[in-house]
């Protein structure tokens, strides 16, 4: 009898499913989407791409290239690697419309500035180019 | 009636009416299933394997692939396990904010079976009520983790978020409506003949088998037996939190979806004490990177029954071997039982009550060279 109560009452409701494509999907803000970095804060420090227990992040640490190269199609999401960063570089950002048709997009490349890239670079690092030049 | 002869029927490991690859040979004599003879190991991944080639951290991510219903089971039983590795004792806080996600799990993992039985057996109204109710569930434990399915809040020395006293306003909200649902519900599966004809005396596990086949979690407690590892072996806060083991007399279908719907209550009573209990402080300890030679188990009682997992450490920075004891495994012997006798419709029915998942299950994989 109460289920048909309860089916009398659903006429008059908004259904309870989410009309996705056509709405908006409604996250929670603590929602692991897809994780960004802010290379102006990386010192490209390595402990993201070791925390990382797909293997998504590849760091390049030296050179022009020199940077983050991260594989969404590897990531599954669990923010280890924002925990990782000393220097909170990573955020976890709640998109997670992240579909596409080919393989070669979903790596993206995020480089060092270069300037910010001399700043960040050791002591000795810096001695021994400035020694170089 | 016997037609003196049998038929051999084999089910699986595609089927309509299995969600997952396992394969049975029913014999069946006229309508009656005489014989049954599973075969195990289609979604064999090599879990274990993979577990000793990465680090206790990043094992922790595989621990909760596992099983994507009871992704927190497995990775609290994996995190107990490799907690009893160092030994590591985990803050107050933490170990409450995982018995809460365990125990939603544990609602939502009910509720989808419940809505599953109801299915199987025709009562589709319901499925759908239960489904929805269901998806309130899983919003709750997103907007608690950062994700519906693998929540991965669990951590090696606690956990990774706090629920937040807003988050406990909305979860007791929730339990309110939830519990006074289910409770409706339980009226009606207890009410409706086409439910009962289809689930009394289907499926029948005596208590005496139940015990010498193995069987675990709702199955084993639906055939009068009380075990329940929350209460035998407290693990986490349950020691401390007032709680009944639900058992029924009924053995069969009928008895497995009431004592899931009982515990459903049960949960949310936990969900409410734990919450109105939680202790303040620190939610993780650092743990250490390596972890000297030692052995552990770890025992949960996973949504589906109990659930077990062994490590043996090396002083390295990854497992020497890893093993997991899947609930299903344990249920998969019993289920062969209880199908002797029953009817072929009743095969689906039956096979779904001890709520069934393979994938977890599959450790091994048998290749005979002649077949
Ligand atoms: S979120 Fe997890 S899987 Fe994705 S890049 Fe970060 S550590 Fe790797
Ligand atoms: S952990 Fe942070 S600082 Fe280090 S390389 Fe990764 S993003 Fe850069």
């Amino acid at each position: 009898m109460s289920l048909f109560r309860e089916a009398a009452k659903q006429i008059f409701r908004k259904p309870a499913t989410v009309k996705y494509p056509f709405e908006p999907g409604i996250v929670p803000p603590g929602l692991r989407g897809r994780p960004v970095w802010d290379m102006e804060k990386c010192v490209l420090c390595v402990l993201c791409q070791n925390a990382c227990p797909t293997a998504a992040i590849k760091m390049i640490p030296k050179g022009p290239d020199a940077g983050i190269e991260y594989h969404l199609d590897k990531c599954i999401f669990c923010a280890e690697c924002a925990d990782a960063c000393p220097r909170k570089a990573i955020t976890m950002t709640t998109n997670f419309e992240l579909a596409d048709t080919s393989r070669s997009n979903m790596v993206q490349h995020y480089k060092k500035p270069q300037k910010a890239q001399a700043q960040t670079q050791t002591q000795t690092q810096t001695q021994a180019a400035k020694a170089g030049t | 009636m016997s037609y003196g002869t049998t038929i051999k029927v084999p089910f699986g490991p595609q089927h309509p009416a299995l969600k997952e690859p396992e394969y049975f040979l029913f014999e069946v004599d006229g309508d009656i299933v005489v014989k049954v003879t599973p075969r195990i190991g289609y979604v064999h991944r090599g879990v274990e394997k993979a577990f000793e080639q990465e680090t206790y951290l990043h094992n922790l991510y595989l621990a909760e692939r596992i099983c994507g219903i009871c992704s927190h089971a497995h990775s609290t039983c994996y995190t107990q396990t490799i907690e009893g590795l160092i030994p590591l004792e985990i803050p107050p806080r933490a170990v409450y904010i995982r018995l809460i996600m365990a125990e939603l799990e544990r609602l939502h993992s009910h509720s989808l079976w419940v809505g599953i039985a109801a299915h199987e057996a025709g009562f589709d109204t319901l499925f759908m009520y239960l489904w929805r109710d269901r998806e309130m569930i899983m919003d709750l434990m997103e907007e608690i983790s950062g994700n519906r399915v693998t929540h991965a809040i669990n951590t090696i020395g606690g956990v990774r978020r706090d629920i937040t006293s807003e988050q406990a306003t909305k979860i007791k909200k929730f339990l309110e409506k939830f519990e006074s649902n289910v409770k409706e519900y339980t009226k009606v599966l207890e009410s409706e003949q086409t439910f009962i004809k289809r689930t009394k005396d289907v499926g029948v596990l005596k208590p005496r088998d139940a015990i010498v086949l193995c069987a675990v979690g709702p199955t084993l407690r639906a055939s009068g037996i009380k075990s329940d590892v929350r209460a035998d072996d407290p693990y986490l806060a349950y020691g401390e939190i007032p709680f009944n083991v639900i058992t029924h007399d009924g053995c069969d279908v009928y008895a497995r979806t009431i004592v899931r719907c009982e515990e459903m209550i049960e949960s949310a009573n936990i969900i409410r004490y734990a919450l109105d209990h939680l202790p303040e402080g620190k939610i993780k300890v650092p743990p250490p990177r390596t972890i000297a030679p030692n052995e552990s188990v770890g025992r949960v009682e996973a949504p589906r029954g109990e659930l077990i997992h062994y490590a043996r450490s090396n002083g390295t920075n990854k497992p020497e071997r890893y093993k997991v004891r899947a609930p299903t495994l344990g249920n998969l012997a019993s289920v062969c039982q209880t199908l002797i006798g029953a009817h072929v419709a009743d095969i689906p029915l039956i096979l779904a009550g001890i709520d069934p998942c393979f994938s977890c299950m599959d450790r091994v994989i048998i290749t005979k060279k002649s077949v």
